[in-house]
């Protein structure tokens, strides 16, 4: 309780100051492109996801600027964008939106605050995994891998729905069921994994975390 | 005196010759026009066509010249004959670009050329070749009231064309509102950082200069006369009286900050909540450092509150301050919160708008700040409570929730209140109650004229009449600089509210003006806006019966009144608009190209048609301002109008006498349109002062459409002859 009160006294005190505001700038992709936001309002209405989102970008910007850390980074809205550049493309101020929206929801993910059972970011997980794991996206196992994330029965339910398409897709040659067996990798897989492994490590350095 | 002679010229060129019967027009010009001269060219406006009028005019002792081709503002080089009198019929603009194209219209084409020809044949009868006032004033000195930053650059600007120049200062010292700045919003590229008020240079400038006189600690006791022999009394603060002859003023007398303890729901008069100049004087002692408050506590957190008090319920406060925008407040927050950035980037700023208004080149600024970190947040302001933790509690609207922020410092933007003196419409309620013997209303007077900048001897009161919210200005837009009284020019924030930048562009286009009227006023001429115009009011004074209208309605001042209270026109403040003719219910008032005659020969000579013949007639006055340029464009663009009226151009629709629209029904018209201005718009120099039976048929009059139906209607000024000239009502 008495922790509880510490902490919303301490978001009371950052209350349109620049604490939150530098950190964004420090660890986000483009972040320091935020200030520049005009509060026009253009990118609002031209997401097509607009309606649908809890945060417009336009109002992200305006919460970083008003130091509410914790509403920012534990919202799903920037895990909402479909990256179609509507926004950077109206926006008078010219702000990277899009990739500022990627990189608060990379950024909210990686420090652990990212909304739990967000479906774009469990989703982004899974090929991110699956893609690591061989050099190439293993169609097969990311699609079962995703229909199973709701749980065993979910998981059947939408596989047999989904039956006819997967037969179809083998007939014509598109799906190899041998491919559940783990799959093929792509030539180099050592040397692959060093440059993930190295861009990770880039990243880190770049954003300051710790390993 | 030589006898007159009379001509005519007909231009057939432009298509004139196409659309009109050119020898009709001569006959009619011959006979009823009753010219002597009558001559038409193919291409009149050539040098060819001017030679043939200027050897008429020496060889054949022209002294009159109708020109009946083009409009009277199209061709004025070349139809120049300053030695004759001269009238212009204007067919082209007036008849064959706006009567519709075809053989069918072909009679009503000629018809309203015909009459055009007669109008100014019967016009040209009237006139006489303006002599020019003998009575010329020379001084072309400028006074410049205020030294502050438009003042300075005004009085600079004059001097350094030539002119030679006194400016009148308050205050024991040269810089005004500037000397209160630490630094000023950008002027140039990058308008990135604050920049240097550049005060000190200027003034040193100013004070240096040989043509420059500059008197400290004054003020005007008095100032009398006219454009040209201006006479004021210099009053020291230790009461030492020095006389200035001055040819034109400028009056830059700035503003003071709308006061801050009127703001109490802003927190207004707590301790910590200062205006912008309040934080001026903190940066200026902070010299570079860091800024302190009064307390001597470092600033750490600061809080701009927008358009405080001003802007109406839009702005920040109660709604019941100001109601205007002053200009500057936003762009001058911007530079202040850089004041903190600038010295320490950890110092939280956050400036709370509706609308950040950064015209220009401000917008760059804005960004500069942002590139600094200030916060920017749109918000309505609810409370601002001061003391040694200042909180304002606000609705952030864009992210719609009500909240509060705490600062060291809470910084107020209010508004400019102009310092153009006394307000004129409450000291003539007041004189008039005075006058009427009422001891209170002369203590009152007293006490208002002690508010007096100019204290003009003018019968209208000490200072320039006031436009909109006590800003001393004609009109913002046609006649910048132009106030009301002809030859005193108001420049910056007295004038409109404005910041640094306008207000130096804005002394510098008062310098010209003043410049400008100075010249007309040693030639004898109208400074504007009948620039160059030779004729003034004459006056029959054995006529007058001493009624007053004339001083009272001339929008200019520039009567005044005898000890036998008749009317003593002042020429030099005169803009020949002819209000005084159109108010003077005798007609004992004149132009020599300009008179109750003039238009009245004009409005008798128009042919009136059978009364049964379904061709009615409609007579518009038209103000040579607005109405007669837009006429000409209506024809320059080939609007088809009415062929069914007959426009005569008047000075002003105040110079209209009644009896003209008397003459006009008599006469057989079946309508008399007034276009110009309406009452209340002052729009262009303030005339359009006297109500019309129906105001509606000023503004809207529509030449497409007259009234031609069943409502026909004549315009009247029923408050000067009340039931007469209504046509059918
Ligand atoms: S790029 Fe993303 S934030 Fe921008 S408009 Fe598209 S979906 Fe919306
Ligand atoms: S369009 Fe650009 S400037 Fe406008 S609100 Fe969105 S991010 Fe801000
Ligand atoms: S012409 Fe106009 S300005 Fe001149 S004295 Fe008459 S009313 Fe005044």
């Amino acid at each position: 309780m008495s922790n509880a009160n510490v902490q919303a006294n301490l978001s009371n005190l950052a209350r349109y100051q620049n604490n939150f505001l530098k950190e964004v700038e420090a660890n986000v992709e483009e972040g320091h492109m935020v200030k520049m936001c005009m509060q026009c309002g253009v990118c609002a209405g031209s997401c097509p996801f607009g309606p649908d989102w809890e945060h417009s970008p336009q109002k992200i910007f305006m919460m970083i600027r008003a130091g509410k850390r914790d509403e920012v980074l534990g919202s799903d809205s920037m895990f909402m964008c479909t990256s179609c550049y509507n926004c950077i493309v109206r926006c008078p101020r010219q702000l990277p939106i899009t990739h500022i929206m990627h990189g608060l929801a990379n950024y909210a993910h990686r420090i652990g605050m990212a909304p739990k059972g967000q479906p774009t970011r469990q989703f982004a997980t899974l090929f991110w995994n699956n893609l690591v794991k061989k050099g190439r996206v293993n169609e097969l196992t990311l699609t079962l891998g995703h229909y199973f994330t709701n749980g065993l029965v979910s998981g059947i339910k939408t596989a047999l729905g989904m039956q006819s398409i997967g037969l179809g897709l083998f007939m014509a040659k598109r799906l190899n069921p041998m491919e559940i067996f783990g799959g093929h990798g792509v030539k180099d897989l050592k040397g692959f994994h060093a440059i993930v492994a190295k861009a990770k490590e880039i990243e880190d350095r770049k954003k300051g975390f710790t390993a | 005196m030589a006898d007159n002679k009379f001509a005519a010229y007909i231009c057939s060129g432009c298509g004139l010759g196409d659309k009109l019967d050119i020898k009709t027009l001569e006959k009619i010009a011959q006979k009823e026009g009753k010219m002597q001269v009558v001559k038409s060219h193919p291409f009149l406006c050539n040098a060819e066509g001017v030679q043939m009028i200027n050897d008429d005019i020496a060889n054949e002792a022209v002294t009159h010249v109708c020109i009946a081709a083009c409009s009277r503002r199209a061709k004025t080089e070349a139809f120049h004959f300053p030695t004759v009198a001269m009238s212009r019929a204007n067919l082209r603009e007036g008849v064959i670009w706006i009567v519709a194209e075809g053989e069918a219209h072909d009679e009503v084409r000629q018809e309203m050329a015909n009459d055009y020809v007669r109008m100014g044949c019967a016009e040209l009868k009237k006139m006489k070749l303006p002599a020019g006032n003998p009575d010329t004033a020379h001084s072309k000195r400028i006074l410049v009231v205020g030294g502050g930053m438009s003042g300075l650059t005004a009085a600079f600007e004059a001097a350094e064309a030539g002119y030679e120049t006194v400016l009148v200062e308050k205050q024991s010292q040269l810089g005004g509102w500037a000397a209160k700045l630490w630094r000023r919003a950008p002027f140039k590229a990058p308008h990135a950082e604050p920049q240097d008020t550049g005060l000190t240079v200027l003034a040193a400038k100013v004070s240096s200069h040989p043509l420059i006189k500059v008197h400290l600690n004054s003020s005007l006791a008095e100032t009398a006369g006219a454009p040209g022999r201006f006479i004021v009394k210099i009053a020291q603060e230790s009461g030492a009286i020095t006389e200035e002859t001055v040819g034109a003023i400028v009056q830059a007398t700035g503003f003071t900050g709308y006061d801050i303890t009127k703001l109490p729901e802003l927190g207004g008069g707590q301790a910590n909540v200062v205006d912008q100049a309040g934080l001026e004087a903190l940066a200026i002692a902070a010299n570079g450092g860091a800024i302190k408050r009064a307390d001597g506590k470092e600033v750490k957190s600061a809080v701009f509150v927008q358009c405080a008090g001003q802007r109406g319920s839009g702005g920040n406060g109660s709604g019941r301050h100001l109601d205007y925008c002053s200009g500057h407040c936003c762009a001058t927050s911007i530079k202040q919160a850089m004041y903190f950035k600038d010295q320490n980037p950890d110092i939280d700023t956050v400036v709370m708008y509706s609308d950040l208004r950064v015209p220009g080149m401000g917008e760059d600024f804005y960004r500069s700040a942002q590139e600094k970190g200030v916060i920017f947040t749109k918000a309505k302001v609810t409370a601002v409570s001061g003391g040694d933790a200042c909180k304002v509690e606000f609705k952030d609207l864009i992210l719609d929730e009500d909240t509060s922020v705490d600062a060291d410092l809470v910084v107020l933007a209010t508004g400019q209140v102009p310092s153009a003196g006394v307000e004129l419409d409450a000291w003539t309620q007041l004189t008039a109650e005075a006058d009427g013997g009422s001891d209170e209303a002369k203590q009152k007077i007293v006490v208002m004229n002690k508010t007096s900048v100019l204290n003009l001897t003018y019968r209208q009161g000490p200072d320039l009449p006031q436009l909109k919210q006590g800003f001393a200005d004609s009109h913002f837009i046609c006649f910048p600089y132009e106030t009301r009284r002809t030859g005193i020019y108001a420049a910056g924030p007295v004038r409109r509210p404005m910041d640094m930048l306008q207000a130096t562009e804005d002394a510098t286009g008062a310098a010209l003006k003043a410049i400008q009227a100075v010249e007309n006023a040693s030639l004898g001429r109208a400074a504007h806006p009948r620039s160059g115009d030779l004729s003034y009011p004459l006056v029959r004074l054995e006529g007058c019966t001493q009624c007053k209208r004339c001083t009272v309605e001339c929008p200019f001042g520039a009567i005044d009144e005898d000890e036998r209270r008749f009317p003593v026109f002042n020429e030099q403040r005169c803009r020949r608009c002819g209000t005084c003719m159109g108010a003077c219910p005798v007609r004992v008032i004149s132009f020599e190209n300009y008179s109750v005659d003039t238009v009245g020969s004009q409005i008798k000579a128009v042919d009136m048609p059978d009364e049964f013949s379904e061709r009615p007639r409609i007579l518009i006055l038209a103000c040579e301002n607005d109405a007669y340029p837009a006429l000409d464009m209506a024809g320059l663009s080939r609007t088809v109008y009415s062929a069914f009226v007959r426009i005569i151009p008047v000075r002003c629709l105040g110079s209209v006498n009644t009896i003209w629209i008397t003459d006009a029904l008599n006469s057989g018209f079946d309508g008399v349109m007034m276009m110009g201005c309406k009452k209340g718009d002052d729009y262009c120099q303030g005339l359009g002062t006297r109500p019309l039976p129906h105001e509606q048929d000023r503004r809207h009059a529509d030449p497409a459409r007259p009234g031609t139906g069943a409502r026909r209607h004549a315009g009247s000024r029923h408050h000067r002859q009340p039931a007469r000239g209504h046509a059918d009502q």
